[in-house]
């Protein structure tokens, strides 16, 4: 399975857990580069610069050369989040180098590197005290060096700006790597080495040109889609109704001989039961396989989903939601809430749903593979999780992980998609079945969609209970969903504590930070969602459905309490016990969550009048993980036209606390997006699976956020000296709630389903 | 045989006549820069100019543009500094990229035609251009930034 130092750190796939097996070393090996691949974002063909005569390598993840070049190495994906450029100032700032002698190097998937994945929003938080480190041991090294060569203590002498000084003697540091240092640091004396203070970081904070974006506006930047080989030929694929248990029954590729380019066509044998019943048309180009296509008839024995559909996903969730014995339930302290709901005189519950949500990035799944002259298996592909695609792949192809590698290029659009590298398996078997050649496979938009693994569909049951003042004495949640963990890597499901292993990622957000007395939580896995299409992580994952639940059920405990949806979250966030929050990255607990509630609802002007038909809301998260967190809070205005049900969301206002910013422009690209990504789930997207496929095929009826829906976006953070968190996902998490509840204070209909239709609105207004 | 003049050079390709503009300009001139996104025209990122219109390639077979002058975005400009390119670098507009070219190739379209555009005028002309990153905050501002620059510039060169 996974590569980890220590398997018993992967179970729970915590921050920390990443964190040790990201720092964790193996093996390198070697061979001949070929072909191209997008290693550096900012040269025009993704090539990495040569080096400059002697190099020092202070630690496995960066260089500088004589020339005093920096090379960073970056095993996280580039997906739109300018990573590199935030992760390389961590690494320049300690090591006291220019930017502009910076260069980043996103590296091929090696097991030196360790745990190889982007996602989670973990990239920066993850990185800032492995690369703060690496920076301060090469600056150590040089200064060590430097005092040698002027026969003066190391104290005497400090690095600034590529640069060792002391008294009016300098050197700079290609001068001392020239001399040839070797200086290398074990693990307890990296620990050991100390950090500059966070006050005195000079490129962390502020304003530096991101190295991708140039080629990103120019027509140089290179995707997987763009990946090209001498001797490759084209695939085009051909999908099986069901995404588990289809088998080909029947094949004829006879009309396909008269196109022009048309080679073969091949029925996949796939030992990794991936892509059960696939089949792919070669041909010598795109065009040519895309047409032979058309021509190729198969017919498929389709498997048991072929008579599963949306509601039966969901009545499905609500039967195993009424069995109290399913699931893990998790440790929120005393969860002994029995006993109180059994004696409350005064109860609340509601029931919310989410549809099934499509990725539908950009640029649609592709991947170019072929075995080099070293038989090595290269897989070109933009991925998000090459240490779990990389075991697939080797039991698909049958070979050992070491006789693979995926290389590097950007992602047109990762938002988890690209964590489940299923799409390279099909181009490796074809590759496989013609002898090692280079095919590269490009599906087309609604191969792309209904090969997708979806955020499942969702069902969540919430209850409250008050004592005779209203106040709040208990509460329950229990959600239910197809579990991507348990899907595809069972080994990261941490257990409950009654012993029963849960998804993490399926339930986290429930977990919330308001202290409601006894408190239950249970995640059950949605056993007919898992059997019929492959459940994803999609970006948020479930905070960004368990959010939804958890702050529009807030406000309406508060209108149950008569107390203002502001007022009545903030006297919950008290940050007592385990609210409190501990560790350089939570400490602060709820505290910080009501700061950031304060915030938004000043940004907003909350309580201030609205016009007829419009309604302000609020909503606030924590982002991802209670380890992790990252403090979000949204003031939505909404307009309702009652005559149609649209609904036009006209501010969202969004305040976030994520500890120290590290690229600020960067951070505020992420939040927009990922408010907007709420926004786009909460009103426009939503699919629904129909008799195993996803109704939707394409951009004309699935229909994500376009910029005339945009509204008004202002971002706003909390000045922080605490450890930086994430920003990838967290601001998506509490804009659906924020709009659910602007709705309700706009024209007084509550909407518990997303995404929330116009049809929804007009029901819900004539019941 | 299709023949059309490519950033200002004369091409040719030996493809049928059915190909879509696209995969003509990706796979048989290697200009990558342009984008295949949904294949329906419903997406923009394959959007290139077609004797100066924004043209989606991806469903623009290659015999309807015979002879026609193709712009891509690797031949918008000379060394990638239209002012659009510049706006998109300045407010960092490309999150992952992808859609960027098609979104400025369409970008570039509307400030021909309405070279001071309201944001309803934006609105109305990018909303054929989807950007799954949701960078639409940026590349308003950004649109709104290049058509100041050019206004700035068209007022130089009369002051010349």
């Amino acid at each position: 399975m996974i590569r980890l130092s220590n398997k018993r750190e992967a179970a729970g796939m915590t921050r920390r857990g990443f964190l040790v097996a990201m720092t964790a070393v193996g093996v390198s090996f070697g061979f001949p580069r070929s072909v191209l691949a997008a290693m550096d974002p900012a040269t025009a063909d993704g090539k990495v610069l040569p080096d400059e005569g002697a190099l020092y390598e202070p630690s496995l993840w960066y260089s500088i050369d004589q020339a005093g070049k920096v090379k960073v190495n970056i095993i996280r994906a580039e997906m739109g989040q300018h990573v590199g450029t935030s992760i390389a100032r961590i690494l320049a700032d300690e090591l006291e180098v220019p930017w502009e002698n910076v260069e980043i190097v996103h590296v091929d998937s090696a097991k030196k590197w360790g745990l190889m994945v982007t996602g989670g929003s973990w990239s920066v938080s993850q990185s800032w005290p492995v690369y703060r480190q690496a920076g301060a041991a090469g600056r150590t090294a040089l200064i060590e060096a430097a005092a040698k060569k002027w026969g003066v203590s190391a104290n005497a002498c400090e690095a600034h700006a590529g640069k060792v000084i002391s008294g009016n003697r300098e050197i700079s540091y290609g001068e001392l790597v020239a001399m040839g240092l070797t200086r290398q640091f074990t693990e307890n004396e990296l620990k050991a080495l100390p950090l500059k203070p966070n006050d005195d970081l000079q490129l962390v904070g502020k304003a530096v040109t991101s190295l991708d974006i140039a080629n990103k506006t120019n027509g140089k930047a290179i995707f997987g889609i763009d990946a090209k080989v001498d001797g490759m030929v084209y695939a085009a694929p051909l999908l099986p109704p069901t995404r588990y248990g289809a088998k080909v029954t029947q094949m004829d590729d006879s009309a396909a001989k008269s196109v022009k380019g048309y080679q073969q066509t091949l029925v996949l044998d796939d030992p990794s039961g991936t892509v059960p019943g696939w089949v792919m048309v070669i041909a010598d180009s795109f065009t040519a396989a895309q047409k032979a296509a058309a021509k190729v008839k198969v017919s498929w024995q389709a498997g048991a989903a072929a008579k599963v559909s949306e509601a039966d996903i969901i009545n499905h969730g609500r039967e195993l939601l009424k069995d109290s014995s399913k699931g893990a339930i998790l440790d929120t302290g005393d969860t002994n809430t029995d006993a109180v709901f059994a004696k409350a005189g005064d109860t609340i519950e509601h029931e919310y749903l989410t549809a099934t949500v499509l990725h539908a990035q950009m640029e649609p799944l592709n991947a170019l593979v072929f075995r080099n002259q070293d038989g090595i298996w290269e897989i070109h592909s933009g991925c998000q999780w090459q240490s779990l695609t990389t075991p697939v792949l080797a039991k698909a192809l049958g070979v050992s992980e070491d006789e693979i590698t995926i290389r590097a290029y950007l992602l047109g659009g990762g938002f988890g998609r690209r964590l489940n590298g299923d799409y390279t398996v099909p181009a490796a078997l074809a590759s496989k079945a013609l002898g090692g050649k280079p095919v590269k496979m490009l599906m087309m938009r609604p191969q792309d969609l209904a090969f997708d693994s979806p955020r499942s569909a969702s069902v969540q049951q919430l209850k409250m209970a008050f004592d005779e003042n209203k106040g709040v004495v208990a509460m329950e949640h229990h959600a239910t969903a197809g579990w991507p963990t348990e899907v595809m890597i069972p080994v990261f499901m941490p257990k409950g504590i009654n012993g029963q292993p849960y998804d993490p990622f399926s339930i986290a957000g429930a977990d919330h930070w308001y202290s409601v007395g006894a408190q239950k939580v249970r995640a059950v896995s949605n056993d007919l969602a898992n059997d019929s299409f492959r459940p994803g992580w999609l970006r948020s994952v479930s905070p960004g459905w368990t959010g939804w639940a958890v702050e529009s059920f807030m406000d309406e405990a508060a209108h149950h309490a008569g107390k203002d949806p502001l007022e009545f979250r903030l006297q919950l966030l008290t940050a007592e016990g385990r609210n409190a929050g501990a560790g350089p990255i939570a400490a602060g607990g709820a505290s910080r969550q009501a700061a950031v509630l304060k915030k938004a609802a000043a940004m907003i002007g909350w309580g201030s009048p609205q016009p007829e038909g419009t309604g302000l809301g609020i909503a606030s998260t924590f982002g991802q993980e209670r380890d992790m967190p990252t403090w979000v809070a949204v003031a939505a205005q909404v307009h309702v036209d009652k005559a149609t049900g649209l609904v036009d969301v006209q501010k969202l206002y969004v305040a976030v606390d994520a500890g120290i910013i590290v690229d600020p422009n960067g951070a505020e690209a992420q939040c927009q997006g990922a408010a907007l990504w709420g926004l786009s789930m909460a009103l426009y997207e939503g699919t629904e699976l129909v008799n195993g496929k996803f109704k939707d095929g394409n951009f004309d009826t699935y229909t994500p956020l376009r910029i005339g829906q945009t509204p008004e976006v202002k971002i706003e953070f909390m000045p922080s000296k605490m450890a930086p968190s994430g920003l990838g996902e967290p601001a998506v998490t509490p804009v659906a709630p924020a709009i659910a509840n602007a709705i309700y204070n706009a024209v007084g209909v509550r909407l518990r389903k997303i995404p929330m239709t116009p049809d929804d609105v007009k029901n819900a207004l004539k019941a | 045989m299709a023949k059309f003049i490519l950033n200002g050079k004369p091409v040719v390709a030996d493809v049928d006549a059915d190909t879509p503009l696209l995969w003509v300009i990706r796979d048989e001139l290697d200009m990558t820069g342009t984008k295949f996104g949904c294949g329906i025209g419903t997406c923009g990122a394959c959007t290139v100019h077609v004797g100066g219109r924004a043209t989606r390639s991806c469903i623009t077979p290659v015999s309807a543009v015979e002879g026609a002058n193709i712009t891509t975005i690797e031949g918008l400009s000379a060394n990638g500094d239209h002012p659009l390119q510049k706006a998109w670098q300045k407010h960092q507009v490309p999150q992952c990229g992808y859609c960027q070219s098609g979104q400025i190739m369409q970008a570039a379209a509307l400030l021909k035609d309405i070279p001071e555009p309201s944001d309803a005028e934006i609105d109305a002309v990018m909303g054929g251009n989807l950007c799954r990153c949701m960078t639409y905050v940026r590349i308003r501002e950004a649109i709104h930034e290049a058509a100041d620059a050019l206004k700035q510039g068209a007022k130089d060169d009369q002051a010349v």
